[in-house]
């Protein structure tokens, strides 16, 4: 089927099987390896992209679905300058990363947590992160470095 | 996953005439549940009808006398309505705690009714509200509705289109989630109506059931200490390496008397 899709703003034209993932269609067709493939059962976040502005588990999609929509992934957050996206400064700032596996979908679900809460307390950071997983940090930097970021894009009033 | 026909409904009446052209296929909403399933070979259509474009599936209607919300509304989208919050919070606070966020985005309301799986959260407002479940034929009383464990009383190719919740004096929900899985071990929907009190369950048996010893004590007292005491027969419980089914008992009565506390200190 063809899957007529805007990746981190550009528009992608995809043949796939209707029973292709969007995760698949991010890795396998496009090749934007960024956005793991961590359990493929949705648990663990580390697929976690934006779907139409809204933080998604692309395991948990079919690309078909995604048909006409807009996704961003983790390839798509710095600027065309190659400078980092906030949340990507802050998390490395914080070593808010050990193995980086859960790193994309950790960031990912950050930048959207701050689309509806911009200046989340400890306890609403770590519930929006209730859909991942990281086996190394014990979240501890993780939630850190949102908070940080949080701090810093309120200061400067983006 | 094996191979299936992908059909995406255009509206109501298209998707009911694709689903009635193939053999085994189901109505695909948000996706959560029945894509994993489909991984995990628990469920083989051989072609999924997507409601995902059908807009008037997506409309909400809230107003004094009650709430009518869409089969394919987002449980992330009724936790963030103002209009839910003020008129009905018991309903935002339920589907903030569904899942993790991004799971909230893409579940549906509709999709968790029709799939009445014993741990799953709306069969319990449904239950516990009196809400009714709008079909694209017709209209079916909650009560009725839930008949099994993933047994619903919808035909084959029956649509749910909206659910609607009349207005409750005052309502809460409180659920114990499993450690790993975060499903409802247990979770209660407890609701004070016009006419009486209902007190629905989920997680604890096949499907969502109510506890009649527990709402006619609320009757003649709203309080926690009215149901001290009070359990459904263990005989009837769920019993897995989750929690047996005493323990499930207890846990029961004290979510219940969570969901009455919170009731009061809401209203
Ligand atoms: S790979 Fe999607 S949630 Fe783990
Ligand atoms: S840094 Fe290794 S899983 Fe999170």
């Amino acid at each position: 089927m063809r899957v007529h899709i805007k990746v981190n703003q550009v528009q992608r034209d995809c043949e796939v099987e209707s029973r292709a993932l969007l995760s698949d269609l991010l890795r396998d067709n496009l090749r934007l390896t960024g956005t793991h493939r961590g359990c493929d059962t949705a648990q663990c976040g580390a697929c976690t992209v934006h779907l139409d502005g809204v933080a998604v588990k692309s395991c948990q999609v079919l690309a078909v679905q995604a048909d006409g929509s807009d996704v961003v992934t983790i390839e798509g957050l710095a600027g065309a300058d190659g400078q980092l996206h906030p949340m990507q400064q802050a998390f490395s700032e914080c070593h808010a990363l050990q193995c980086g596996f859960c790193t994309p979908g950790m960031v990912m679900s950050g930048v959207d947590l701050l689309r509806t809460h911009p200046r989340p307390d400890t306890a609403t950071i770590r519930e929006a992160l209730e859909g991942n997983l990281c086996r190394c940090t014990g979240y501890v930097n993780i939630v850190e470095a949102i908070r940080v970021c949080a701090d810093r894009m309120a200061a400067k009033g983006v | 996953m094996y191979a299936f026909e992908y059909e995406r409904a255009t509206d109501q009446k298209h998707a009911v005439k694709k689903f009635e052209s193939y053999d085994a296929p189901r109505y695909l909403a948000g996706g959560q549940t029945l894509l994993a399933s489909m991984k995990m070979r628990l469920a083989q259509p051989d072609a999924l009808i997507d409601l995902g474009r059908v807009a008037s599936l997506k409309e909400m209607n809230v107003d004094p006398a009650g709430i009518s919300l869409g089969a394919m509304v987002s449980h992330s989208t009724i936790a963030q309505s103002h209009e839910v919050q003020q008129t009905a919070p018991w309903l935002s606070d339920l589907a903030k705690g569904i899942g993790d966020r991004m799971v909230r985005h893409r579940g549906t309301l509709g999709g968790s009714l029709a799939n009445s799986d014993p741990a799953a959260d709306w069969p319990a407002a449904a239950l516990a509200l009196e809400a009714t479940i709008v079909t694209d034929r017709r209209e079916i009383a909650a009560t009725d509705f839930f008949q099994g464990m993933f047994m619903t009383a919808l035909e084959p190719s029956e649509l749910i289109v909206a659910v609607r919740f009349p207005q409750a004096r005052r309502a809460a929900y409180a659920k114990f989630r499993n450690p790993a899985s975060r499903y409802a071990v247990v979770g209660v929907f407890v609701a004070e109506l016009q006419h009486g009190v209902r007190v629905a369950v989920t997680g604890a048996g096949p499907c969502v059931f109510r506890v009649p010893e527990m709402e006619q004590a609320l009757v003649q007292s709203f309080q926690p200490s009215s149901i001290e005491g009070l359990h459904p027969l263990f005989g009837d419980l769920n019993n897995d390496m989750h929690a047996s089914a005493e323990y499930r008992a207890h846990l029961i009565s004290v979510f219940a008397r969570r969901a009455i506390t919170s009731a009061i200190h809401r209203a």
